[in-house]
């Protein structure tokens, strides 16, 4: 659509303006503030330069934390990327089975994120827990609270039970936009099962998978409130992610000023990865 | 009203004074000739001087972090230095 | 197509979506067996289905206060915040469906990056700030601090249906004599409904489901039903019936609604992008 020009339309964005300004540049500000100075309380500030930028930055505390993160988002990424292409490409096209699919597979989506960790935290609990009791049952010794890689493994498979549905109703989407001329003309060709998938529905799913690729690397990179309830970041560290992290330093400790430094660089990352996420988005739109 | 909370200093003081000004200068040289001069350099997808400014001041934070992160915080300035190189790099290319 | 040319594998596609599906009801199932079910039968008998059906636990819920009123605490900011996000993204969303003006395509970019932000970074600040203002401990202070991300939401779902009323719309009913405001109200705002309703949706959802903000900025008077819930976590001696029947209570607005925006969560998540 052409858009004419009309810098009037900035009154229009105005109460978003202040609002936004609210609710993120003035706190931004403060952290900017607080990121550079050291207190002992009472509003009284201390300048300490860069120190706390390489005190983070030179700790194995922060640089584990984002491994941990950057594993967690690789692992789930690996796991509800190729998993949610399988199921949205055997969903069914039409009938009564398209409605109650969408509606049951959205039914994660819509649960308070809380909740989420607490049906995973009883659900995986040995002596109260369907999982955790068969998992015995089985001679299986699981148990999340003292183990940390059944720890990791209950997180991965409760992010996967969450938000794989994402994954495929996004690429649904882009499938249901396939004419079904395709399909014939490919029947007709002979076409095999794979070429269908590669030639035809892939390259439509393209720009919703990007997306999708996109919303749940950045959404998996400030993970929090499922683990917190889950394992709270433990058994010992195994669990503390990069927002973990920062909250226990930023509130549970209060130490404003590690706890400043901290939140701007990971701001930087989160706004590097925005930044890809706008540009790829709006390079792909402008090409389709 | 009580700003004290907010902890302002001197250096972060200039610091935001002058992206502010950044912008301001930005918002009338677009006003002066509109478009942004968009044209697709090294990257290989369009960007406006906008964007330019955007990925320099990005790139600039990301330097200074590398610097402290491994040079112990030392010189500061050199960071400053390689940053304006890299800015200058990308108005001329990207 | 009848089924004696189909291949094996595709007969049995529909094996797929089942699984999964089994896969995601099991431990929702889980939740709402142990919410019928006595803490006490909970603890000492395993059972695929309560022994002693009560309803016990939603009766503890909706009488004792200390839990009731989390969930009305929550429904009263996050009615505020969706109120507040829609309302200034309307406008916004417009400009921004309609028009070019200086730094649009910045001001957008710079909205996405709220929607992006982690909370965490902002808990300590927002804290500080609403300390200042005196509003720790009110709704309004969580409203406004879910605005961080749901303007910015409702902006981005708002642009995305709007791009899709041509434009001619407008030109037309300005040409027959439409004022700005009579035409937003009487003919645009119809013609967006959907989208109007998706945004409110999803506003109302993202706020519903934080939590960290949510608990840093509230101690007693407004405290939300998800803060209490960890709360209880932590405290010895839970009462896991309890705590499953409130799990199956906060999940209800959801389920309510997720037949009327089930072709839109797709739209929705990817922020009016698909």
């Amino acid at each position: 659509m052409e858009k004419t020009w009309n810098n009037k339309a900035w009154f229009m964005v105005l109460p978003v303006l202040v609002l936004v300004a609210f609710s993120a540049v003035i706190p931004l500000m403060t952290v900017v503030n607080y990121s550079v100075q050291d207190t002992f309380g009472n509003n009284e500030f201390f300048w300490a330069g860069t120190d706390w930028y390489v005190e983070v930055l030179t700790s194995d505390r922060f640089w584990d934390a984002l491994t941990r993160n950057l594993i967690f988002s690789a692992i789930i990424l690996a796991i509800e990327i190729p998993l949610g292409i399988i199921i949205a490409l055997n969903m069914p096209k039409k009938g009564l089975g398209v409605p109650v699919c969408l509606v049951l597979m959205a039914l994660p989506l819509l649960i308070p994120w809380n909740v989420v960790g607490t049906i995973w935290q009883v659900f995986g609990r040995v002596d109260i827990g369907l999982l955790g009791h068969t998992l015995e049952a089985l001679g299986i010794n699981y148990n999340y609270v003292q183990n940390p890689i059944d720890a990791w493994v209950t997180l991965i498979v409760m992010d996967v039970w969450h938000w794989t549905s994402l994954v495929v109703l996004l690429c649904y989407a882009g499938l249901v936009s396939i004419p079904d001329a395709y399909y014939q003309a490919a029947k007709i060709d002979g076409a095999s099962r794979w070429s269908v998938f590669r030639y035809i529905q892939l390259p439509k799913m393209k720009r919703v998978l990007l997306i999708a690729f996109l919303l749940r690397f950045m959404d998996s990179f400030m993970i929090y409130t499922e683990p917190f309830v889950v394992t709270g970041g433990g058994p010992g560290n195994s669990t503390t992610f990069l927002s973990i992290d920062l909250v226990k330093m930023a509130i549970g400790q209060f130490d404003l000023g590690p706890a400043a430094a901290l939140s701007i660089i990971y701001f930087l990352i989160v706004l590097l990865l925005s930044w890809i996420f706008y540009t790829v988005m709006t390079t792909s739109d402008a090409q389709s | 009203m009580n700003f004290s909370w907010m902890a302002w200093t001197l250096p972060t003081a200039l610091f935001f004074i002058t992206i502010a000004l950044l912008l301001v200068g930005m918002g009338i040289w677009e006003y002066v000739s509109p478009g942004g001069n968009p044209r697709i350099g090294i990257l290989r997808f369009e960007t406006t001087r906008g964007d330019r400014l955007f990925v320099s001041l990005l790139g600039s934070a990301f330097i200074h972090l590398a610097w402290l992160g491994f040079g112990g915080g030392q010189h500061l300035w050199w960071a400053l230095a390689l940053s304006v190189v890299y800015a200058v790099g990308v108005f001329r290319y990207v | 197509m009848t089924a004696t040319t189909q291949p094996l594998s595709q007969r049995l596609s529909w094996l797929i979506p089942t699984v999964y599906i089994l896969f995601l009801l099991l431990p929702i199932y889980w939740l709402v067996n142990m919410s019928f079910k006595e803490t006490s039968e909970i603890l000492s008998t395993f059972s695929l289905w309560p022994q002693n059906p009560t309803l016990r636990n939603y009766t503890v819920i909706f009488t004792d206060p200390s839990w009731y009123k989390g969930y009305i605490n929550s429904i009263i900011y996050v009615v505020m915040n969706t109120v507040i996000s829609v309302g200034a993204a309307l406008p916004a969303a417009y400009a921004f469906s309609r028009y070019r003006f200086l730094g649009d395509k910045h001001l957008f970019f710079w909205l996405l990056t709220n929607r992006m932000a982690p909370p965490a970074v902002f808990a300590l600040p927002f804290f500080q700030l609403y300390s200042a203002f005196g509003l720790i401990d009110t709704h309004i202070a969580v409203a406004l601090a879910h605005c961080l991300f749901n303007v910015p939401l409702a902006v981005w779902i708002l642009e995305g249906f709007m791009s899709g009323v041509p434009k001619e719309i407008d030109e037309t009913a300005y040409i027959d004599g439409y004022s700005f405001p009579r035409f937003f109200l009487k003919i645009f705002t119809p013609l967006i409904a959907s989208g109007i309703g998706v945004a409110a949706f999803f506003c109302f959802m993202f706020s519903w489901v934080e939590l960290l903000l949510a608990r840093t900025l509230t101690t007693t008077d407004a405290k939300p039903i998800a803060a209490i819930m960890t709360r209880t976590v932590s405290a010895s001696g839970l009462d896991w019936g309890v705590l499953a029947a409130a799990g199956v209570l906060t999940i209800i607005p959801g389920a309510l609604v997720i037949y009327f925006v089930r072709n839109y969560i797709a739209k929705g998540f990817a922020l009016g992008r698909v």
